[in-house]
């Protein structure tokens, strides 16, 4: 056996290389871009021909690897939990289609929010769809897990969620890995998956059938685990990342029942209430489990965990607040320095969205009652001091749509700014809306030719967007393309002006390269040169 | 039955996103899995990695770890790019702990707090060493190696591994660099484990 020190998000893609993964489809979002990212490096990957390029974003990816799945290969979906919401309808039905080749949806959730809008729980997804769920506790579970989730999805004919939280996903530890097996052969799906009513009526009696298998599954999975003391009355019910907190509070001295693979398992739930006075649960991200026990166990059982007030409501879990509920004094330590100030991450220096923001401040500021509606990616960072530009940023590609209908309402100048991988994502159906509306707003698309803020990946549109808007309806003449820099504020200020006061929709698209991919390709064009000289 | 001794070694390594703790991180954790002890670290990635604070909990231990996350008041050592990020952890400090930071403040904030009151309350604590990191690797006239310099401070107290074992980890993970990398950031780890000596 091989050792490794891993991500858990590149155990995880080392997992589905060697368990046979023909594609992975992805759009890039923390904590979940490294999976991707890894697949892509890999050498055995590239040389297997494995797919891995990004894709438009969440819902073109759950398709494209549903239909992987159709043609009989083992196929991965990778988001972070927002994305979710953007897959959902393909998710949802894919439980309903079923699967043909093994099909494995990561998402990555984000308690605590440490690069989200929110944060929810993907658990609420699967159990909505009816789908099982593996939930890692370390990087060697997560790696171990991918082997057993692609075959119980082929067995059971199930998309299989896999999900894990920021700190298992960006927290490195020594991994055994071990060889590769084969792809699986080209064999398309025999039966139908046509979601017309009749079929999908018998379909969704199956997939009510196969809940007693899968729960069948998770009473003998070796992921869900008990340990026992003789030493207390309490039953702890530990779900994923969970149970290290426990492990590393109370060691061996716990009644533990790990809960890593679901639907839950409803026999050991009860014969670890049987064996105890009180139940806590403990879980990273929203009380779903907790709900669920209660359910379960009955009004008249004590229970406790977030609902309860034992454990935070919002945030991750930690050591500490982990140690807290289970009644573990802190240690002594000392007390919150007095000379310390909050260090937001900010634009970097010479970045093109800091000229944006520069212009589009001093051309609004002539207007009483403007509003520049905002988008997700760096250049939201324009909310925060010395901008302050920004009045809404709320989820992918909604920036174009909000200012659309706040110009429906009478807002004027409505104005939205949208990145260039945000605007492909889900920013182009929007902008049809207001062509077709005639909505007077206008929309800055920022294009730095990459996806920036998760570190600069491919984006779908480069080189491609003034051709989408005059293919959308933008009048060709109203798709304006600017350089910014600080020396071009003139012309950039007096654009922005015409197309403001432009009765229509316009589309404003300054372009220059992100800081940071361009300092990696000029280090990556020194290190060329060293190796031809 | 021999009763080994646990040993451990819960470290922070903080800054400011873009001063290069991964790269500490990433020697220690290449070091550690060489000696073959037991590792975990905790990374930041994403959005507070552009001028925002950052940090990395790493975890070194002669027996199997469970946490990702370091717990308050266990941290055996701060490891501190920045002056005042290094006090931004101290509730996770151990009240035998060390801190070993940078001296000079990265001001990219326009309310960061007045420097003489910032360095008189980090003087207070029990054990700290800190020097101008900056000024020693621009001396050396290799200004990128500072977080090197920082390491090599840092050397006595991850006492966990050897001085020898750090050095090696330096020359495996700066490798693809080239040698010159290598022997520049090995300059500055000595400068550092000097400094930190007198």
């Amino acid at each position: 056996m091989e050792k490794r020190l891993l991500l858990g998000d590149e155990a995880i893609a080392l997992g589905a290389i060697h368990a046979g993964l023909s594609g992975v489809y992805a759009y890039p979002g923390t904590p979940s871009t490294e999976i991707t990212e890894f697949i892509q490096k890999d050498a055995e990957a590239r040389n297997r021909g494995i797919h891995s390029r990004w894709c438009t974003n969440e819902k073109t990816a759950m398709e494209a690897a549903l239909g992987m799945s159709y043609a009989g290969k083992r196929a991965l979906v990778c988001m972070k939990h927002v994305g979710m919401n953007v897959c959902a309808d393909a998710f949802v039905n894919s439980a309903i289609t079923g699967v043909n080749g093994g099909l494995i949806v990561l998402a990555a959730d984000d308690p605590s929010m440490h690069s989200s809008q929110n944060e929810q729980d993907s658990r609420f997804y699967a159990k909505f769809a009816m789908t099982p769920v593996f939930e890692p506790s370390n990087q060697q579970e997560a790696y171990d897990m991918i082997a057993k989730a692609f075959d119980l999805s082929e067995t059971l004919k199930t998309p299989v969620m896999m999900r894990i939280v920021t700190r298992l996903a960006h927290s490195r530890a020594a991994v055994e890995v071990g060889k590769s097996i084969q792809e699986k052969p080209l064999r398309p799906a025999q039966e139908s998956w046509v979601l017309l009513p009749g079929i999908a009526r018998r379909k969704y009696i199956d997939l009510l059938d196969k809940q007693r298998l899968l729960t069948d599954a998770a009473e003998t999975s070796a992921f869900n685990k008990t340990e026992k003391t003789a030493g207390s009355k309490l039953g702890i019910i530990a779900c994923g990342i969970a149970y290290n907190y426990v492990k590393e509070v109370l060691g061996d001295n716990a009644n533990i029942l790990k809960i890593s693979q679901y639907p839950l398992p409803i026999a050991k739930i009860k014969q670890l209430a049987k064996e105890n006075d009180a139940v806590m649960i403990i879980e990273d991200g929203q009380p779903v489990v907790e709900e669920q026990v209660a359910g379960i166990l009955g009004a008249g059982y004590p229970i406790k965990g977030r609902l309860t007030g034992d454990l935070p409501r919002t945030g991750e879990l930690t050591p500490d607040n982990v140690a807290q509920a289970l009644g573990h004094p802190t240690p002594p330590s000392f007390q919150p320095a007095k000379n310390m100030a909050a260090r937001p991450p900010q634009l970097c220096q010479g970045c093109g969205h800091r000229d944006v923001y520069t212009a589009l401040n001093q051309v609004l500021a002539e207007y009483p009652d403007y509003r520049i509606f905002g988008d997700i990616g760096c250049y939201t960072l324009g909310a925060l001091p010395p901008f302050k530009a920004l009045a809404s940023c709320v989820d992918m590609g909604a920036s174009i749509t909000m200012a659309k209908g706040a110009a429906d309402a009478g807002l004027f100048p409505s104005v939205a700014i949208i990145g260039d991988s945000t605007f492909t994502h889900s920013g182009m159906t929007g902008l049809l809306d207001a062509v077709n509306d005639n909505a007077n707003i206008t929309v800055v698309i920022s294009d730095n030719l990459t996806t920036g803020m998760t570190g600069g990946q491919d984006s779908a549109g480069t080189n491609k967007y003034e051709a989408i808007c005059i293919g959308l309806g933008v009048a060709p003449e109203h798709v304006r393309v600017v350089v910014p820099l600080p020396k071009n504020m003139p012309e950039i200020t007096r654009i922005l002006k015409e197309e403001i006061e432009y009765n229509g929709v316009s589309v404003i698209i300054p372009r220059r390269e992100c800081m940071q991919t361009l300092q990696r390709h000029l280090r990556e064009k020194k290190a060329a040169q060293n190796n031809n000289a | 039955m021999l009763k080994t001794i646990v040993m451990k070694k819960d470290i922070i390594l903080c800054g400011v996103g873009g001063q290069g703790i991964l790269s500490i991180a990433t020697i220690i954790g290449e070091a550690a899995t060489k000696a073959n002890l037991h590792l975990k670290q905790a990374e930041v990635h994403g959005m507070s990695q552009r001028g925002g604070d950052v940090q990395s909990n790493l975890r070194l231990s002669t027996s199997p770890i469970y946490s990702d996350l370091i717990s308050q008041g266990k941290a055996d050592l701060i490891i501190s790019m920045e002056p005042m990020e290094s006090l931004r952890y101290l509730p996770y400090l151990s009240e035998t702990g060390t801190i070993v930071t940078s001296s000079k403040p990265f001001v990219n904030i326009p309310n960061y707090p007045d420097e003489a009151a910032l360095m008189a309350e980090l003087e207070d604590k029990p054990s700290v060493v800190k020097m101008d990191i900056e000024a020693i690797a621009q001396e050396l006239k290799t200004p990128k190696a500072a977080n090197m310099v920082l390491l090599g401070m840092a050397a006595p107290y991850i006492d966990i591994l050897s001085v020898k074992q750090l050095r090696d980890a330096i020359g495996v993970v700066f490798a693809r660099r080239g040698e010159s990398v290598v022997e520049a950031d090995l300059k500055a780890f000595d400068k550092g484990l000097e400094a930190s000596k007198q």
